[in-house]
C-alpha cells in the first residue's frame, strides 16, 4: 500500500485537488494498485499546488502543479515508486523553499493528516500540553513572559503580560477568544494553520485556557473560510472524543471547551473589541478602550484575545521552554514570523523566517525579479521601496500581521493607493463620523484624481483628511486609512504627480457638461449658453 | 483639597467616576458634542468632544477625568478638526436648513454657526433616503440622520420598546425601523416616548406642530449652542 499525499488545503482544493484525488484513486482502482489517499495539510508552496506526494523508501516525492488529467501520465512514468516525471519537484526537503526558512509553526502542516491525533502526536503534538499540565498557572504564564513570545496580529502586545493580566483580574468567569478573522488584504497562514494543523491551535488554546484559568474558548472565524470550519470544527469534535476537551481535559481536573464561531464578512470584527462585540450577537463595532478586553472582554469577563499564529507558537514555548524560544529571532521580537507572499513573484506561498529578515531576504526566497515595493502587513500596513529593501521584519522595525505583497516594475503605485482606500471604505464599519465619512472622500479624491481631474490643492485635501482621520477615528481601521496613500505620496510621487494635470483647482466634473440639462429645458444652445475654458 | 485637571489652563474641579466633559460642562467650559446626553452612557461616535491629551486625541465624553490632567480642546488644531466634522456630516446627509422645520431648533445647524462654518467644502454625497410618513403622529425624514442613536438608546433603554436600530455598515449605514414592515406605523412608539423626543436634528418629527414657533424665535435663534448648553449644567445641577 502506497501512501498517496494530496491537501485538502482550500489554496489546494482552488487548484482541483479534490478531483485529483478522485482521479489517483480510480486510476489506481483501474490498474490494480494499492494506494492510500491521505488528505495532508498544505505545505505552503502554493505555487506549486496541487502538490502531489508519494510516500517511497527514499522519502516523499513531490509532484508540483498535478491536475486531474495528469494522472494517467503519472502512473505511467511509475510515480508510485517516485519515479520521476515532467511535474517533478524532487523532496520538498530539498527544494529551496524549504532550506531558506526556519519553520517551527509549520512543523507538521503539509505533513500529517491534519485530522489524525496518531499522526499529531507522533510529531510533537500534545508536548506542551503536558508540560504546562505539569506546572502552575502562574509558571505556564511565567515561561510564556520569559519566551518573549509576542501578538502575531500585527501590534505585538506581549502574550506573557496580556496572560497575567488577565490570570489576575477578579473574576467568576474568564474567556479565551482566538481570533480567526483573518481579514487583512494578502494574508493566509491562519488558514493554513486551521486547515492543515488544527490541533495546533486547540492546544495553545487549552494551554491558554489553564494559563488563564478559563474554561471556555472561542474561534471567531471569518466566514469567507468554509473549508476552515469543516475542518476545524471536525477537529474540535475529535479532540473532544479524545478527552482533550471537556471537563476533564487529558484526565487532568480542568476543565476547557472549545467552540467555534462565525463571522459575517466584516473586516473592523479584526480589531478585538468589535470582535467580541460581534462574538456576543451586536454589530461589529470596536469598543470604547479603555477598558481592555483583558479585564472587560466577552460578557464583560477577562478575556485573552490571542491570534492563530501566537497560539501555535504558545503551544511550542510551553514544550521547548520560554529559553530556547529565544535563541530564535530577535532581542525585541523572538521566534519567528508566517509571512503570506503573493504578488509579482515566481514563488507566493506561505513561509515561515525568523525575525530579523530582511525585505531583500524574503524577495530572494520567493523569487521576485527587480520588485518595486512590498505592501508589509496588509492595507493598514506599509508600503516598503525597493530603496528600503535592507529593513527587517520584525516588530522594533517593520511590523506585520503576516501579509506580504510584492509589486513588480509594471505596477501603478497610485492604482495600489487607491485600491487600498476603496478597500478601507468598502470596510469602514461607519460608527464614527471621521472614518464614515473621510474614507469615502478620500476614496473620491482619489477617483478625481484617476479621472485627470486632480490638482495640488486635492493632494492638500488628502493630506487633511488623512490628519483628521489619524487623530480623531475610533479605531485602528480609521487611523490607517490614509497609509496607502501617504506612503504612496511619500515614495511614489512620480506616480502622483501624472495624475496632476491641472495646476489649478479643478472641479471634479464638468462644468460645461453640467449646464446641459438647464439648456435643454430652455431650449437654448447658443455660443453664449456654452461656458468655454476662458469663460469657466 | 478636591480634585482637578487643566483644561486650556484652566483648573476644572471634578468628583470620582465623572468623565473630562461631564466635569468641564458642570465648571463652565463647553466642549461640543452631538452623540453625547447626560442621561446615558457615553457614546463617542461624533467625534466632536475630541479632546488632547498627553499628545494623543480622545473623546472628552468617554475620557474619565484624573487628577492632574494636561486637557486641550479650544485649539486651533482642534477647533479646525471640529468644523471638519461638522462639515462631513453636512456633506453625508441632505441637509436643507432653510426648508426645515427643525431649523434654529437643530443642534447641527446650531453648533456649525457656533463654530463659524459658513460653507461646505465637499461635493455633497445626495444620498436617497426617503421619508417615513406612515405613522399618525410623528414623521420620519432619514435625511439628516447624523447616527448620534440617541434614538436607538432611548427607544432600548428607557422607552424599553426597540423601535431603531442601524442597517448597513460604512457610509452605507442608514437608521431603520425595528418592524418585519420597515414601517413607524408597525411599532408600538408613542409621541411621548423619549425616542420620539430626543433627536438632535429634524429626522424624527412631530405631525401636525409644524413652525409652531416662527423662524427667529426659536431655542438657537436667540442664543448660541455653547451657551444654552452651560446654562443646562448650570440648572443640572442647581
Amino acid at each position: 500500500m502506497t501512501k498517496v499525499f494530496v491537501p485538502l488545503d482550500m489554496a489546494a482544493k482552488a487548484m482541483g485537488a479534490d478531483k485529483v484525488a478522485a482521479a489517483i484513486a480510480k486510476e489506481a482502482q483501474a490498474r490494480g494498485q494499492s494506494v492510500q489517499i491521505v488528505r495532508n495539510g498544505s505545505r505552503g508552496l502554493l505555487w506549486l499546488e496541487s502538490l502531489v506526494e508519494v510516500e517511497t523508501p527514499q522519502g516523499r516525492i513531490a509532484y508540483g502543479n498535478v491536475t486531474a488529467k495528469d494522472v494517467a501520465s503519472l502512473f505511467d512514468s511509475g510515480f508510485l515508486g517516485g519515479a520521476p516525471h515532467k511535474l517533478s519537484v524532487g523532496k520538498v526537503e530539498d527544494h529551496p523553499f524549504w532550506k531558506r526558512q526556519h519553520r517551527v509553526t509549520f512543523k507538521r502542516c503539509g505533513i500529517t493528516d491534519p485530522l489524525s491525533l496518531s499522526d499529531y502526536e507522533s510529531l510533537g503534538g500534545g508536548v506542551g500540553l503536558a508540560k504546562a499540565f505539569a506546572m502552575s498557572p502562574a509558571e505556564a504564564v511565567a515561561e510564556v513572559t520569559k519566551s518573549g513570545l509576542r501578538g502575531r496580529g500585527g501590534a505585538g502586545f506581549p502574550t506573557g503580560i496580556k496572560w497575567k493580566t488577565v490570570a489576575d483580574t477578579p473574576a467568576d468567569r474568564r474567556y479565551v477568544v482566538v481570533n480567526a478573522d483573518e481579514g487583512d488584504s494578502g494574508t493566509f497562514a491562519d488558514r493554513m494553520i486551521m486547515e492543515g494543523d488544527p490541533f495546533a491551535l486547540i492546544e495553545g488554546m487549552i494551554i491558554a485556557g489553564y494559563a488563564v484559568n478559563a474554561s471556555k474558548g472561542y474561534v471567531y472565524l471569518r466566514s469567507e473560510y468554509p473549508q476552515t470550519a469543516v475542518v476545524f470544527g471536525r477537529a474540535i469534535e475529535i479532540l473532544r472524543e479524545a478527552g482533550w476537551l471537556g471537563p476533564k481535559v487529558r484526565g487532568s481536573n480542568f476543565a476547557f471547551d472549545v467552540e467555534l464561531r462565525i463571522g459575517a464578512g466584516a473586516y473592523v470584527c479584526g480589531e478585538e473589541t468589535a470582535l467580541i462585540e460581534s462574538l456576543e450577537g451586536k454589530r461589529g463595532v470596536p469598543r470604547i478602550r479603555p477598558p481592555f478586553p483583558v479585564t472587560h472582554g466577552y460578557l464583560g469577563r477577562p478575556t485573552s484575545v490571542n491570534n492563530v499564529e501566537t497560539l501555535a507558537l504558545a503551544t511550542l514555548v510551553a514544550a521547548h521552554g520560554g529559553e530556547t524560544f529565544t535563541k530564535i529571532g530577535t532581542p525585541q521580537s523572538t521566534g519567528t514570523k508566517l509571512l503570506s507572499i503573493s504578488g509579482d513573484c515566481a514563488e507566493p506561498g506561505v513561509y515561515e523566517f525568523p525575525f530579523g529578515v530582511t525585505f531583500a531576504e524574503v524577495l530572494a526566497a520567493c523569487g521576485a525579479e527587480r520588485p518595486k515595493a512590498v505592501q508589509h502587513g496588509g492595507a493598514a500596513g506599509i508600503t516598503i521601496a525597493e530603496r528600503e529593501f535592507g529593513r527587517r521584519v520584525a516588530f522594533e522595525d517593520a511590523p506585520t500581521a503576516g501579509a506580504f505583497m510584492v509589486f513588480g516594475q509594471g505596477r501603478d503605485m497610485f492604482e495600489v493607493a487607491r485600491n487600498f482606500v476603496r478597500f478601507f471604505a468598502h470596510e469602514s464599519c461607519g460608527f464614527c463620523t471621521p472614518c464614515r465619512i473621510g474614507t469615502t472622500l478620500l476614496r473620491d479624491l482619489m477617483q478625481k484624481l484617476e479621472a485627470g481631474h486632480g490638482s495640488p490643492l486635492d493632494l492638500a485635501e488628502i493630506e487633511r483628511l488623512n490628519h483628521l482621520l489619524q487623530a480623531t477615528s475610533h479605531c485602528g481601521l480609521g487611523q490607517a486609512a490614509a497609509n496607502p496613500v501617504l506612503d504612496g505620496m511619500r515614495k511614489f510621487r512620480p506616480a502622483f504627480d501624472a495624475r496632476m494635470l491641472h495646476k489649478e483647482f479643478q472641479p471634479a466634473f464638468s462644468l460645461d457638461a453640467a449646464l446641459g440639462r438647464a439648456r435643454q429645458m430652455t431650449g437654448r444652445d447658443d455660443a453664449l449658453a456654452h461656458l468655454t475654458e476662458d469663460r469657466a | 483639597m478636591s480634585k482637578a485637571f487643566l483644561l486650556d489652563g484652566a483648573s476644572v474641579p471634578f468628583e470620582d467616576g465623572e468623565t473630562v466633559l461631564a466635569a468641564a460642562r458642570k465648571a463652565g467650559h463647553f466642549i461640543p458634542h452631538l452623540c453625547w446626553d447626560e442621561r446615558f452612557p457615553p457614546h463617542g461616535s461624533c467625534k466632536l468632544c475630541v479632546v488632547k491629551i498627553d499628545g494623543r486625541q480622545v473623546s472628552a465624553c468617554a475620557t474619565p477625568a484624573r487628577d492632574g490632567l494636561v486637557v486641550q480642546s479650544a485649539t486651533e488644531e482642534i477647533m479646525d478638526e471640529r468644523r471638519e466634522l461638522i462639515t462631513m456630516l453636512f456633506t453625508e446627509g441632505n441637509h436643507f436648513c432653510p426648508c426645515c422645520e427643525k431649523s434654529g431648533n437643530c443642534q447641527l445647524q446650531a453648533l456649525a454657526y457656533d463654530l463659524e462654518i459658513l460653507a461646505p467644502r465637499h461635493n455633497r454625497f445626495f444620498p436617497e433616503r426617503p421619508v417615513d410618513a406612515s405613522h399618525p403622529d410623528i414623521l420620519l425624514d432619514f435625511n439628516r440622520c447624523i447616527f448620534c442613536e440617541l434614538c436607538i438608546r432611548a427607544s432600548r433603554d428607557v422607552d424599553k420598546k426597540n423601535v431603531f436600530a442601524l442597517g448597513g455598515r460604512g457610509i452605507n449605514k442608514h437608521l431603520v425601523v425595528n418592524a418585519e414592515t420597515e414601517r413607524l406605523v408597525d411599532t408600538n412608539i408613542d409621541k411621548d416616548d423619549l425616542a420620539a423626543n430626543i433627536c438632535p436634528v429634524g429626522v424624527i418629527l412631530h405631525k401636525r406642530h409644524g413652525f409652531a414657533v416662527p423662524i427667529g424665535e426659536r431655542i438657537y435663534d436667540k442664543e448660541p449652542i455653547s451657551a444654552l448648553d452651560l446654562a443646562a449644567a448650570a440648572e443640572e445641577h442647581s
